[in-house]
Formats: structure tokens, C-alpha cells, sequence
């Protein structure tokens, strides 16, 4: 036996092993997270192409008044997305769960189905639905209630009506999926339990159904908030590019890959993604105060 | 009592009925599109007017047709997701084994690494991680698309999770038999994680097949760009771009479409595998 041990070479060893396995992890990691993470901080106070320091300069960008506006619509998309998509979602997941509820796994089935399109061809469709043609779907649907023809995608409100649409055309299922696992959690002599006391169908679900649904709610909020704030690819495919009229439908990621990509100004570009993972890190930081405070809720 | 819960049960019928139906209709949308020609979308606007007579299959004739760029930009497409796939696969689960199976030195700190890279929407590096990967000449290659991703955090988290509900005796029996550390990986552990490739590998699959903004970046020649972004840049109605970019949506639905209604189950615990954090 020790024989043997002594044999097998070192990266054969039990104590090597370990970090032979999670190897290609801290490699990626290094390369990839890090080490970007340094040059951009480190680019965001350069003059780029040349490398010559430039101070604070590049961070000028925050009075920059089409920086103001991606930065506000971001937000602005990722307050109406989450406050969409968290209740719609949970009600249809409880609707959908209840015992008098026909054919639930086929309507779960089609409720997925948009989860499984890219946001190319989710935009392609929904481009095209909002287009400004008397015949597109949408001015005909409007129109059954005699309203005439708009411009859906150069006038701010519209605009949004459309990144709505497919953001919750997209996700609602998915979201629907995440409570209905929640929702299945939850033991049935709870309700049972709820029903002898004389609760109701509505009494049920706001003692019931909701308080355990939190870490569910919770979990869907993070990624709407993730997802709102880094959204790109929806509005570059409504406006077939990183140019939406008046900058309605420019985000914060838009705004980095025009100063960065598309204007070669990657100082620029650099600060306000320093920017950016400054508000990732603010939002986690919110975050895990809330999960810390709700855990030690739990413990009582 | 019973007549209230069939209304009740007929109303939640008709309310789930109307959710289906606008759920489906842009694909219905979509599908009846390719049913006629490009110039008429153009001219008339995406909507559900067709002359039923005329109806026909000349788009995807034309898409089959090879005058186009079409079935290139699926093969990279399937090439890529294949690659990406079965590589990310692995390498999560081999990272995930060493969280799970070891204790180590610094194995709480590297696991809170893990936990932040899934913190952060990877747009924020996208600058920094572009510049890298023109100094790695790796642009215009599909390498450059997927090394960056290739341990996928949320997969290191599932599988460490799938993992750690295997009773540790299997690996100390593995070692009696004489098995080597990294056997013991590859004959042990990896046919007991089947079920959980299965989930993730439509996962990771659906978000490399669908993927659209690095894939953007990172290729530029146009024999080398993967569907999406070939269908974006149809998006432009010249010539017969449209008749190719709604053809070409279809058939860029339909085999997923196939998949997803013979693995269903796998589908929806890939998908959502992300909350079953606990």
C-alpha cells in the first residue's frame, strides 16, 4: 500500500486532487473575470488607443445627457419589468395549480413555449407586429376599436408597450414554472389545515400560498433586475440596430457598446462599465442584506 | 357547491384559453408569413390576411434552395451548441466534483468566486473581455465564443448540489478497488450523473443555440456568423431578404419545438433549474 502511494505521482495525490478538478475554474476565472475586470478599471482612466493616463476624465460621461437617458431607461424597464412580471406569473401559477383547473400540463406547455425562441426571432415577429403599416397586426387590432394607424416604434411610449410585450411574451411561462415548483412545495395539509379553520379560496392564498412563495418571489425578482438592467438584445432588434430614434429605446448596455464597439472609444466605454459593476455590486449588496434579514426570520 | 366548481372551472378554462392564444400568436403570426411571399409582408404588414388558395411553400423552397448563406449559419450555429455544450458540461461537472467530494484549503473562498461570477451580468466586461479576446486571436473563431463560458457557474452550482445527495461511501469504495481520484471521477461518478447532464445539457444547449450579442461581437465574416445574427442581418428588406428571414425563423423554431415536445420534463428542469438553489 504505501508503496503504491509512493508510486502515484503527485497530481495523483488525494490532497492535489481537488484543485486538479476546480482547475478549470480558477483559470477561467483568473483570465476571464479578473484580469478584465482590472484592465477595465484600468482603461477607464486611459485615453485608450494611446494608453496615456487620463485621470477622472472618461468618468465626464455621467453629465453626458444620452448616458442620463440608456441609464433611465434601463431602470425604468427593469422597475416596470419586475413589477409586471413578479405578480402576473405567480397568479397564473396559482390559478393553474388549483384542483378545478382542466388540462394544466398542456397549457404549462404552451405557456413554455416562448422561453424556447431566441430574442432574434422574438424580435423579428414582434418588429414586424409593431410596424408602422395600416396592415401590421397591431394598427389592425387597434383599429377594430377605431383608432388610427401610430408609428408604435418611434414614439417613446409605444416603444416601451413593445419591449414590454416581449419581455413578458418571453418570460411570463418561465416565471409561471419557477412558482409552480414553489407552489408544489408546499404541504397540502397546510391547506387542509386552512380549510377547517374556515379560510377561503382568497384567504388561502394571501396566508398561505404567498408567505411560502417568498424565496420563489425573491429568486425571480433578482434575475428580472439582473435581466432588466444588462438588456440590449431586445431593443437592437425592435430597431434593427443600436439606434433608436431620439435614443427612446437606448440602454445602459446599448450606450456602452456604442461608446466601446461601434465609436472605438474604449475609455469611455471602460468607466461606464466601471459604472455598471458598480450598480451590479450596489444591487447585490441590497440583496443580501434582505436574504441575511429573511434567513434569520426563518431561524425564529 | 358542485355547480359553483364546475363555473369556476370553466372560467379558468376560458381565462387559460385566451393566455394560449396570445401566447401562440406571434409564431401563428410568424408561421403564416412564410406561407407567402416576402413582397407582400413588405408591402402589407405582418397580420393573419391570406388568400388560403395561394398559400405555399416557396419560401422554404428558397430557403432549401442553397442560393443562400441560410444553412451555413446553421451549421456554425449547430457546431458552436454542440462544442459548447458537451465541453461545459464536462468541465462544470469536474469542477462541481472537486466542491462537492473534497475538503481543501481555500474551498469556501474559490466557491464564493463562483457565486460572484454568477452575480454579474456578463455585458459588464464586455469591453475588457472583447479586447482580450482580439489579443488572444480568437476572434472570427468559435473558440472565442466559447472559452470565456466554457464553466458555467450555475452549472458548477447544480451539479455540486446533484452531487452532494450521492452517499460518499461510493468514492471510498472506488478507492478500496483501487481506483485513482480521477477513476474514480470518470467510472463512479459520471454515469450516476446522467440525469442531471440531461437537464442542464438542454440548458446550456437552448442558451448557445439562442445566443446573440457575444456571438455578435466576436464574429464579423459573414460565412463564419451563427443563425442568430444571420437572421438579424435579413432585417433589412432588400431583395428577397425577407422571404429567407421568416422561412428561416420557422426553421430555426421547429427543431427546438420537436425537441422540447419529446423531452418536455428535461426542458423545464433545465430551464429552471436555477431556482431549486434552496
Amino acid at each position: 500500500m504505501q508503496k503504491k502511494r509512493v508510486r502515484k505521482s503527485f497530481i495523483y495525490s488525494k490532497k492535489v486532487a481537488p484543485y486538479v478538478f476546480i482547475l478549470p475554474f480558477l483559470i477561467t476565472f483568473a483570465v476571464f473575470y479578473v484580469y478584465c475586470i482590472i484592465s477595465m478599471v484600468g482603461m477607464s482612466f486611459q485615453n485608450v488607443p494611446a494608453h496615456a493616463w487620463v485621470g477622472l476624465k472618461n468618468y465626464k460621461i455621467v453629465k453626458n445627457a444620452v448616458f442620463i437617458k440608456s441609464l433611465r431607461n434601463s431602470i425604468f424597464y427593469t422597475i416596470v419589468s419586475c413589477a409586471l412580471m413578479i405578480p402576473i406569473p405567480l397568479v397564473l401559477a396559482a390559478l393553474l395549480n388549483s384542483q378545478e383547473m382542466r388540462a394544466k400540463t398542456t397549457f404549462r406547455s404552451i405557456l413554455f413555449i416562448p422561453a424556447l425562441t431566441s430574442v432574434v426571432v422574438a424580435g423579428v415577429v414582434f418588429r414586424l407586429m409593431f410596424g408602422e403599416l395600416p396592415g401590421s397586426f397591431m394598427n389592425k387590432f387597434i383599429n377594430i376599436f377605431g383608432a388610427g394607424p401610430l408609428v408604435w416604434l418611434r414614439t417613446p411610449g409605444t416603444v416601451w408597450l413593445a419591449l414590454f410585450f416581449i419581455c413578458m411574451w418571453r418570460w411570463t411561462g418561465v416565471n409561471m414554472m419557477y412558482y409552480l415548483a414553489g407552489i408544489q412545495q408546499i404541504p397540502s395539509d397546510l391547506y387542509e389545515s386552512a380549510e377547517v379553520d374556515g379560510a377561503s379560496r382568497w384567504q388561502q392564498f394571501f396566508y398561505v400560498t404567498l408567505p411560502l412563495l417568498k424565496p420563489t418571489a425573491i429568486y425571480v425578482l433578482t434575475i428580472s433586475i439582473f435581466g432588466g438592467m444588462a438588456m440590449f438584445s431586445e431593443s437592437y432588434m425592435l430597431f434593427n440596430g443600436n439606434k433608436s430614434p431620439n435614443n427612446v429605446g437606448t440602454t445602459l448596455v446599448g450606450f456602452l457598446y456604442r461608446m466601446g464597439l461601434e465609436q472605438n472609444q474604449l475609455g469611455i466605454g471602460s468607466a461606464v462599465g466601471v459604472i455598471f459593476l458598480l450598480i451590479v455590486i450596489g444591487i447585490n449588496l441590497v440583496q443580501l442584506t434582505m436574504n441575511g434579514t429573511i434567513g434569520k426570520k426563518k431561524e425564529d | 357547491m358542485k355547480k359553483n366548481a364546475k363555473v369556476r372551472s370553466v372560467r379558468l378554462f376560458i381565462l387559460f384559453l385566451i393566455v394560449a392564444a396570445i401566447t401562440l400568436l406571434p409564431l401563428a403570426l410568424l408561421f403564416v408569413a412564410s406561407l407567402r411571399p416576402g413582397s407582400e409582408l413588405m408591402r402589407n404588414g405582418l397580420n393573419f390576411d391570406i388568400d388560403w388558395v395561394h398559400a405555399n411553400f416557396d419560401e422554404y423552397k428558397l430557403l432549401f434552395s442553397g442560393k443562400n448563406a441560410y444553412f451555413s449559419w446553421y451549421k456554425n450555429s449547430l457546431m458552436i451548441t454542440i462544442v459548447q455544450t458537451a465541453l461545459s458540461l464536462f468541465l462544470s461537472a469536474w469542477v462541481a466534483y472537486g466542491f462537492a467530494m473534497y475538503e481543501f484549503k481555500g474551498k469556501n473562498l474559490f466557491f464564493i468566486f463562483v457565486l460572484m461570477v454568477m452575480m454579474v451580468p456578463t455585458e459588464v466586461i464586455l469591453l475588457p473581455l472583447y479586447k482580450l479576446i482580439i489579443g488572444m486571436h480568437l476572434i472570427n473563431s468559435m473558440w472565442g465564443i466559447i472559452l470565456p463560458y466554457v464553466v458555467v457557474p450555475m452549472m458548477v452550482f447544480f451539479f455540486r448540489q446533484y452531487l452532494s445527495g450521492l452517499p460518499k461511501e461510493l468514492i471510498d469504495a472506488g478507492r478500496v478497488d483501487g481506483c485513482s481520484e480521477y477513476g474514480i471521477f470518470f467510472k463512479i461518478i459520471l454515469p450516476l450523473m446522467k440525469p442531471s447532464f440531461a437537464a442542464m445539457g438542454i440548458y446550456e444547449g437552448m442558451s448557445s443555440w439562442n445566443n446573440f450579442l457575444w456571438p455578435m461581437i466576436v464574429i464579423n465574416k459573414m460565412d463564419k456568423i451563427t443563425l442568430p445574427v444571420g437572421l438579424q442581418s435579413l432585417l433589412s428588406p432588400y431583395g428577397n431578404n425577407y422571404d429567407i428571414l421568416i422561412a428561416g425563423s420557422c426553421f430555426a423554431i421547429i427543431p427546438i419545438l420537436i425537441l422540447f415536445v419529446c423531452f418536455q420534463k428535461y426542458f423545464i428542469a433545465g430551464m429552471t433549474a436555477g431556482s431549486v438553489k434552496g
